[in-house]
């Protein structure tokens, strides 16, 4: 489907799952295997790969039949998972001002809201938003609560956050409307280092609670691993 | 010029003068905005006026300019909106290369047309590449000076000029290619890619009405105001990538236009996209100037853009 006249979006399904994702995944990187000049970005969200290109050196007919008989994934193959990370939080009070309400949504106690949250091994289906920001799923249907009515105008960085059946990591202090659980002293987006972004669509997300002592331990380890 | 020394020294930031070039590709999987020149063909004519590659660094003003001091003798251009350019106090012809003494001050007066000029200075503006790019996307506090918009004492360094940029003196984009930009403009438009999701009559009504920018409108997108564009309603859309020129639209069914500062995946299904070639008229909008869409298809709008490219290469070929 043309997006416009320079960009092309390929849907792989119109629900969120991890064996459409897979597929978006796997036809992401065959896609940006390919090394062709003149493709500016190749961009995997839940269900779909959108191709940019340079309009000066592609025309959309010509892209469209070279994607079209790239390999894909066939819907029965689940595709390989990327890296499982394990990311630290500490859940509730400053760090998590919403911990409370999601609990009472949940009808839990907030302890029972932490389990259900941490439990869960999440996916990464897409970074979007912000630089690095992952769209983690699914989160449990207790816990999906829609986003606040009326968005924070700071966030801070390490923010843990649900919205729906989305859970994310707000990798810089941002505007935000996602319920806030907790946050994270593990910084998932380096600005300026050789490798800027901690996670990449397929990996998948342990969040384990953390005390607020192991907190602080973590965020001058980080600090000084930045300087 | 020397790169060890300042070429300009911010004296006033201006309303909105940022550092841009064409833009931050190859991160958007990661969320990483594009960002860049709202105005592409203005910015791409100040470099070849220059002597700069197309992807050289320059400033993007809008609507009130700076008041820059030259610390050195340098080529500059300025292109786009008509924001009443004068050098220690006389005016400044647009569209054209000239050389700005040492020690000489470029202010800015009233807009006249359009709401966003560029200017190029040989060599380049010179700050550090960031993913890739010299573009500012200020939401995201990344690239260009620290991030942010230029300000009072803030100093640009300038890339080294190309040996033949005295040469290029006095050079001007011909009249034929000069851009005429109105309070009212028509856009072109591909409809697309999820017209599924609104009622069948509803890009007619895109086509046949006007649209309002509103001051809800930045560098990443303008809030357009005019009748309803509709949604079917029933349909639940997942987030997916957005481009410049995006017509996404949220329940409400005003239409909001994507620029450059867009973020990367957008929530609300996009009923058309305006064609890269008519995207520079786009850039030049400020809040209260109106909008009419026309459609147009894929090939249509890409032979546009080559045919646009094919006179300005024959006009002002690009350097490397």
């Amino acid at each position: 489907m043309p997006l416009g006249d320079s960009a092309i979006t390929i849907e792989f399904g119109d629900e969120i799952n991890p064996q459409i994702n897979a597929r978006v995944v796997a036809f992401t990187k065959t896609v940006a295997g390919q090394s062709w000049s003149g493709i500016l970005d190749v961009v995997p969200t839940y269900r779909s790969v959108t191709v940019v290109f340079d309009p000066l050196l592609w025309s959309s007919s010509v892209l469209a039949k070279k994607l079209n008989v790239l390999p894909q994934l066939q819907s029965n193959e689940m595709g390989s998972n990327g890296i499982l990370h394990e990311i630290p939080v500490v859940y509730g009070e400053k760090w998590g001002p919403d911990l409370e309400e999601v609990a009472a949504f949940a009808g839990l106690t907030p302890a029972q809201a932490i389990e259900l949250h941490a439990s869960t091994r999440y996916r990464v289906y897409m970074l979007g938003f912000s630089p690095g920001f992952p769209y983690l799923g699914l989160v449990p249907d207790p816990l999906a609560i829609p986003r606040r009515s009326t968005p924070r105008t700071k966030v801070p960085a390490g923010s843990v956050g649900i919205a729906d059946h989305q859970t994310g990591i707000y990798p810089s202090a941002t505007p935000g409307g996602w319920r806030l659980i907790g946050r994270t002293p593990i910084p998932i987006y380096h600005k300026t280092g050789p490798n800027p972004f901690l996670l990449k669509p397929s990996d998948l997300v342990q969040f384990k609670p953390i005390e607020q002592d192991e907190f602080d331990r973590l965020s001058r380890e980080a600090q000084r691993d930045d300087h | 010029m020397n790169r060890q020394s300042p070429c300009i020294i911010v004296v006033k930031g201006g309303w909105l003068t940022t550092v841009q070039d064409l833009g931050r590709y190859g991160y958007q999987q990661y969320g990483v905005a594009v960002a860049g020149v709202m105005d592409r063909f203005a910015a791409t004519v100040a470099n070849r006026l220059v002597g700069n590659p197309d992807q050289a660094a320059v400033l993007e003003l809008t609507l009130k300019g700076p008041e820059l001091q030259f610390e050195q003798n340098t080529i500059i251009a300025v292109t786009g909106a008509d924001l009443s350019p004068t050098i220690n106090g006389n005016s400044v012809s647009l569209w054209e290369s000239i050389l700005i003494p040492h020690g000489s001050r470029l202010s800015f007066g009233k807009q006249h047309t359009g709401s966003r000029a560029y200017l190029a200075i040989a060599g380049g503006i010179d700050v550090p590449l960031v993913l890739g790019s010299r573009s500012t996307h200020c939401v995201s506090e990344t690239g260009g000076l620290g991030g942010r918009l230029l300000q009072q004492g803030d100093i640009l360094y300038g890339g080294k000029p190309v040996k033949f940029a005295d040469s290029l003196i006095g050079k001007r984009l011909p009249e034929q290619l000069l851009p005429c930009y109105g309070r009212s403009v028509t856009l072109r438009i591909i409809p697309g890619p999820q017209q599924d999701f609104f009622l069948k009559n509803s890009l007619a009504t895109l086509t046949e009405a006007t649209y309002t920018v509103t001051p809800q409108s930045d560098r990443m997108g303008y809030r357009l105001t005019g009748p309803k564009v509709a949604h079917k309603g029933s349909l639940r859309f997942i987030s997916d990538c957005t481009t410049m020129g995006a017509l996404q639209v949220p329940p409400d069914g005003q239409p909001i236009l994507l620029m450059a500062d867009r973020q990367t995946t957008g929530g609300y299904p996009k009923i058309a996209v305006v064609i890269s070639v008519d995207l520079p008229l786009a850039a030049q909008l400020a809040p209260g100037y109106t909008i009419s869409f026309t459609p147009c298809t894929v090939a249509q709008a890409q032979t546009a853009l080559r045919q646009h490219r094919a006179q300005l290469d024959a006009a002002l070929p690009q350097h490397q």
